[in-house]
């Protein structure tokens, strides 16, 4: 067991310098020059040349990108060619709404999707089941931010019950932070919900079928053990596979999420250090979310063993 | 009384193409501490009529009609929340398929425990330290040790024996074993059965005993049902049953059957006998005899009247009408 966590954190190493080399390379190609950018509209030829040299810019590709990861194993990804404040303290500012709306997200997404998909299962080609895959198809294909606008028009402007924008640091309170997330969370949550619940109805419609679920009715539980121990039970390793995968899913709508409600997250500095070309930034939160998401895999590898007795590591 | 009587069951399922009479009017009763073994060819309806007797079929599939009375009430007619009080406890069921029919992710201890917990209101540790006792019953070594076990840690056998513990757990009045060793290789399956038949006396209960195997009828039961088609063609008293039987269709099942009381030495203990031809679809309505299709003493009379069930002699019933009767009226 501890050997395999081993295994798999040294196995990350070589899946993070791919994802840094990609990051890297890709921002070297796009058009615009970071040390014109800097310079700003004034600098003369000369003081561009100037820059460029000091940021190293005019070393081959090879050698920036070995100074990069060089310094990024030491825990420093570099400085902001716009604010001049370390990649890493602008990171840490900008951490804490986003984690928030994760996991605020999460939460209401799992404690949504995973009932609604048994149930559909249980009821499979009943009315509920319908609604439940409706509702699934519709999470799916409607985009992130129409689902934004829809809810803050709805529940913000026309009701007046939540905040239409901006984010309630936890500090300031645990009433103001949820309810600043509501919102939020639900139009982040909606494809979320819709990609557990159809895995965990599929799961569960195969699960439901076999011989240990008529045992288990046999001995006299009531349904809702018989569903949500015996069945779900077994039905739990692709769900909670999937739940990992969708990570990726929250990932990119964060930042179309915290765009639509004016959340200052890691979304939001994602947009606009795109907008500024500010590359250290955006290799940075790139490498913070392709690191988040190789550790969620490797939690979710993990929590197999706890979930099926037969696999081992 | 009896413990349990089912009176002119039913059971249609409905399929996209038609009906499916999977039992059709069947009828008989099981004494307290009696054996009734259940016969007949694959898809005869045995297993359909012992889940009713548990409800454990589809519900909106699975229409009923009639009565299984057990101690007195009738078990189609009870409330679900009353049906479960039963499951598990009153009655209890042994499947065909030891190595499915355990939950892979739970400890057998905890589901052992779980009937008792439901059904006894033992507490977590009670509950443990009977399953303990329970394995050490059906004859599992190390029980202390084996209660923390999963199902895929043990053997075929194994996981049998604890399914059968599982079953006796709460001590059931009337244990239904559906082809509880057919699964099995021949060695476990005599282990399985002196098992069943020790605990049986033991317990005490009745039990309905469903299997394709005459030399286990022969070993087990009391009283022999043989089914056909969704019905009961013969039914008699073990012995009776085995010297004269009385139906072409029993007869024809009887084609290798050992001598009664005696196992086959080196094989598999008498097998249902093939009979030639085809059981009739269940989907249509047959208004002669079923068997009349393969039966080899089959007049143009019994292809139109069906034959009643009817007493042959005491205590032996058969639906032919050219079975041969005593001549003392039963
Ligand atoms: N859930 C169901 N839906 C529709 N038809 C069913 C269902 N369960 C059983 N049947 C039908 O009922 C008939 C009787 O099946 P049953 O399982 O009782 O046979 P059996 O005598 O137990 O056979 P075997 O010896 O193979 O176990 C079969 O024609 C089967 O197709
Ligand atoms: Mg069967």
């Amino acid at each position: 067991m501890l050997g395999f966590i081993l295994r798999r954190l040294l196995a990350t190493i070589p899946v993070m310098l791919v994802v840094g080399f990609f990051v890297f390379g890709l921002l070297s190609l796009a058009p615009g020059d970071p040390a014109a950018i800097v310079a700003g509209d004034q600098a003369s030829p000369e003081d561009v040349q100037r820059i460029r040299a000091s940021l190293g810019l005019d070393q081959p590709f090879l050698v920036r990108f070995g100074t990069w990861g060089g310094r990024i194993l030491q825990g420093d990804l570099g400085t902001s060619l716009f604010t001049n404040l370390p990649v890493t303290t602008m990171i840490a500012q900008r951490i804490q709404p986003t984690l928030s709306l994760m996991l605020v997200t999460l939460a209401i997404a799992v404690s949504l999707a995973v009932p609604l998909g048994v149930v559909a299962a249980w009821r499979a080609g009943r009315l509920v089941d319908r609604c439940v895959m409706g509702f699934a198809v519709l999470g799916f294909s409607v985009p992130v931010f129409v689902v934004g606008y829809v809810l803050a028009y709805v529940f913000a402007i026309k009701l007046a019950w939540l905040p239409a924008q901006g984010y309630a640091p936890i500090e300031a309170g645990v009433r103001p932070w949820l309810a600043s997330l509501i919102l939020p969370a639900t139009t982040l949550g909606c494809a979320y919900v819709a990609l557990i619940a159809r895995v965990t109805r599929a799961t569960m419609l195969e699960v439901l079928q076999q011989d240990y679920v008529r045992t288990a009715r046999a001995k006299g539980l009531g349904q809702g053990t018989v569903l949500f121990l015996h069945a779900l039970k077994n039905a739990a390793i692709p769900i909670v596979t999937v739940i990992g995968i969708g990570i990726a899913l929250l990932i990119g709508g964060a930042v179309v999420t915290e765009t639509v409600f004016a959340i200052p997250g890691l979304g939001r500095l994602t947009v606009d250090a795109i907008l500024r070309r500010d590359y250290p930034v955006i290799q940075g939160i790139v490498l913070l979310f392709s690191f988040t998401y190789v550790l969620v895999n490797l939690v979710i590898d993990l929590s197999y063993t706890l979930l099926d007795p037969r696999i081992r590591y | 009384m009896s413990l349990l009587s089912v009176e002119n069951l039913q059971v249609h399922f409905r399929t996209p193409d038609g009906v499916n009479r999977a039992v059709d009017g069947v009828s008989f009763e099981i004494g307290s501490g009696e054996t009734l073994a259940i016969v007949g060819e694959s898809g005869c309806g045995k297993s359909v009529t012992s889940m009713s007797i548990l409800r454990l079929l589809p519900e909106p599939q699975a229409q009923f009609a009639g009565a299984i009375r057990f101690e007195g009430r009738d078990l189609l007619a009870l409330p679900d929340r009353e049906m479960r009080k039963i499951r598990g406890n009153a009655i209890s069921v042994v499947f065909q398929e030891p190595m499915t029919s355990l939950n892979p992710v739970l400890t057998v201890g905890r589901q052992i425990g779980e009937t008792l917990r439901l059904h006894q209101g033992l507490d977590a540790r009670q509950a443990e330290a009977r399953a303990v006792e329970m394995l050490s019953l059906v004859g599992i070594p190390e029980p202390e040790r084996r209660v923390h076990a999963y199902p895929h840690q043990m053997s075929g056998g194994m996981r049998q024996r604890v399914m059968i513990a599982i079953a006796l757990a709460c001590s059931p009045r009337l244990l239904i074993a559906d082809e509880p060793t057919t699964a099995l290789d021949v060695t476990i399956q005599a282990q399985i059965l002196d098992l069943m038949r020790d605990l049986k006396h033991r317990v005490g209960a009745a039990i309905m005993l469903i299997t394709h195997d005459l030399g286990v009828v022969a070993e087990v039961a009391d009283r022999v049902m043989v089914m056909y088609a969704g019905r009961k063609v013969e039914e008699a008293a073990v012995a009776d049953l085995f010297r004269t039987p009385r139906h072409p269709y029993t007869r024809g099942l009887m084609g290798a059957v050992p001598r009664l009381g005696v196992r086959a030495q080196g094989r598999a203990p008498g097998r249902l006998a093939e009979i030639p031809g085809m059981v009739p679809s269940l989907k249509t309505r047959i208004d002669g005899c079923v068997f009349a299709g393969r039966c080899p003493d089959a007049k143009d009379f019994c292809r139109l009247h069906a034959p009643a069930l009817e007493s042959k002699s005491p205590g032996h019933l058969a639906a032919c009408h050219f079975a041969p009767k005593d001549a003392r009226p039963a």
